[in-house]
């Protein structure tokens, strides 16, 4: 440790190093040995920790020139005592699709936030974004033009369209029903202006997940999510299936019994799927992943309008599209054609940190889609209706 | 056929209407647009054109980028969050 850097007493930080579990705390720590950043930040945190206040301020302003997306800017209302911390904006960078690096890759990144920052990163933020946590104003340029030679850029923040991101895909998983990570690509390059350039009421989060297991939780906290499905029927092997049953799988207490379509049956010999009432769960195929396989008329879902709480409460993502192939880039053409056409509506009508699906809430389902263009589709339903008093135009008009 | 505005005329048009009113209006980028397009007339102003009038304003940086509760566009000052 350098000797002019002040040593901060965190009792209450250590007791976070204590448990099972790896602890930030221990990184920061290692980290404040030769960065003063990491140091003022321990300092902070403890005080933070005492005082059970937060000392943190927002910036909103900082950025990189022709940017409006990528920096959050970030003060301590305690400059004078913990001066490092003085600035502590975070750099939001774009992920590779898929999030695959060379070992070289990481050791360029973790080098330049050496050199530029607090040697502190999130792999990854929950958009999917690296993290680069903590620097200065003055290091905001040259941080953005060393990662811009090593072949990275910023990734979005603000009122824009927020990296979009997907699970590995078909590099690593049999059950991709497209290819996540080329659309995703696709996606990330066709909209550079709305991921550089905040214009909307608010964020817009596209994730691409390849099965229904969802594994980037699009349908909990992507505006736009693409989920793989398939539309023919789930592939059996019923040699297979036998093989987990003779290895100790009781095929009816844990999957017939908890299928939630009730469709599945199991005599001990042979594996019968009614493939017309599955809900495409994926459990069957979790439970005995050599045995069964999703269809091979695979594409996608499109869902729309899922967030965390922020302004207001949390909303599931809800089927726009029941199903579309994605196979050729005339497909990926269609989904931006319906990205376009979805955020154009927002755009002129939203209100200022109103994400798409509150406000779809807002002018009701049927206007939204009449306004993009979709027609209403019995998958677009999750219950059938129990109000009787609702009455349709045609209906009124044969009156 | 009207004559289309330039992206310089519609990039000073917008830069005055966020300056005459700094401090009293915080400006969307599609606020912006709206606000350009009333002014020139549809026939004369389109979003690209705003669009493109607003990354002249932004790469040049007569207006930047801010974040407060949403995405904004306005004169770069110096902010009251910020530490020296």
């Amino acid at each position: 440790m350098s000797e002019q850097m002040k040593k901060y007493e965190t009792p209450l930080l250590d007791e976070l190093e204590k448990g099972q579990w790896p602890s930030f705390v221990k990184e920061i720590k290692a980290a404040a040995e030769w960065n003063p950043m990491a140091n003022d930040l321990l300092g902070l945190l403890e005080r933070s920790y005492r005082e059970k206040i937060g000392h943190w301020k927002h910036g909103g302003i900082v950025g990189v020139m022709g940017y409006g997306g990528g920096v959050i800017g970030r003060y301590t209302d305690l400059p004078e005592e913990f001066p490092h911390v003085s600035h502590f904006h975070t750099m939001r960078i774009n992920q590779p699709a898929g999030w695959f690096y060379t070992a070289e890759a990481l050791r360029t990144l973790a080098d330049i936030w050496d050199r530029h920052g607090s040697g502190l990163t999130n792999f990854h933020g929950s958009t999917g974004d690296i993290i680069f946590l903590g620097t200065r104003t003055e290091e905001l340029e040259p941080t953005f033009e060393e990662l811009t030679q090593a072949g990275f850029d910023l990734g979005g923040s603000g009122s824009d369209i927020r990296t979009p991101s997907c699970c590995c895909g078909m590099a690593r998983c049999e059950w991709a029903c497209y290819d996540t990570m080329k659309l995703t690509y696709f996606l990330t390059q066709h909209y550079q202006d709305e991921i550089h350039r905040p214009a909307f009421p608010y964020k817009f989060k596209i994730k691409c997940s390849g099965c229904p297991n969802d594994c980037v939780a699009s349908v909990a906290r992507a505006d736009f999510s693409i989920i793989g499905t398939w539309r023919d029927e789930i592939q059996i092997d019923q040699e297979m299936v036998r093989e987990y049953a003779k290895n100790g799988v009781d095929i009816n207490k844990e999957i017939v019994a908890l299928c939630p379509g009730k469709c599945i049956e199991w005599d001990g010999n042979t594996l019968k799927i009614d493939n017309s009432s599955c809900r495409h769960c994926m459990h069957c195929i979790n439970v005995m992943p050599k045995a069964l396989a999703p269809g091979k008329d695979r594409g996608a879902a499109i869902l729309l309008g899922s967030k965390a709480p922020i302004v207001e409460g949390a909303i599931l993502s809800s089927v726009i599209v029941p199903f579309v192939k994605l196979d050729d880039e005339d497909s990926y053409n269609d989904i931006v054609e319906l990205i376009d056409a979805i955020l154009e509506p927002w755009i002129e009508e939203g209100k200022n940190r109103e994400r798409i699906g509150e406000f779809v809430q807002r002018v009701g389902l049927g206007n939204f889609l009449e306004a993009i263009g979709l027609d209403p589709q019995p998958e677009m339903i999750k219950h059938p209706r129990t109000n009787p008093y609702v009455f349709y135009e045609n209906y009124l008009e044969e009156e | 056929m009207a004559e289309k505005v330039s992206v310089e005329e519609v990039a000073e048009a917008m830069y005055k209407m966020v300056k005459d009113t700094m401090g009293m209006k915080k400006w969307k980028a599609t606020d912006l647009q709206k606000a350009a397009i009333e002014l020139f007339g549809e026939d004369r102003c389109d979003k690209n054109l705003c669009k493109e009038a607003i990354k002249e304003l932004v790469n040049s940086g007569r207006l930047v980028y801010t974040y407060f509760g949403g995405s904004f566009l306005e004169i770069p000052h110096k902010e009251g969050a910020q530490n020296d």
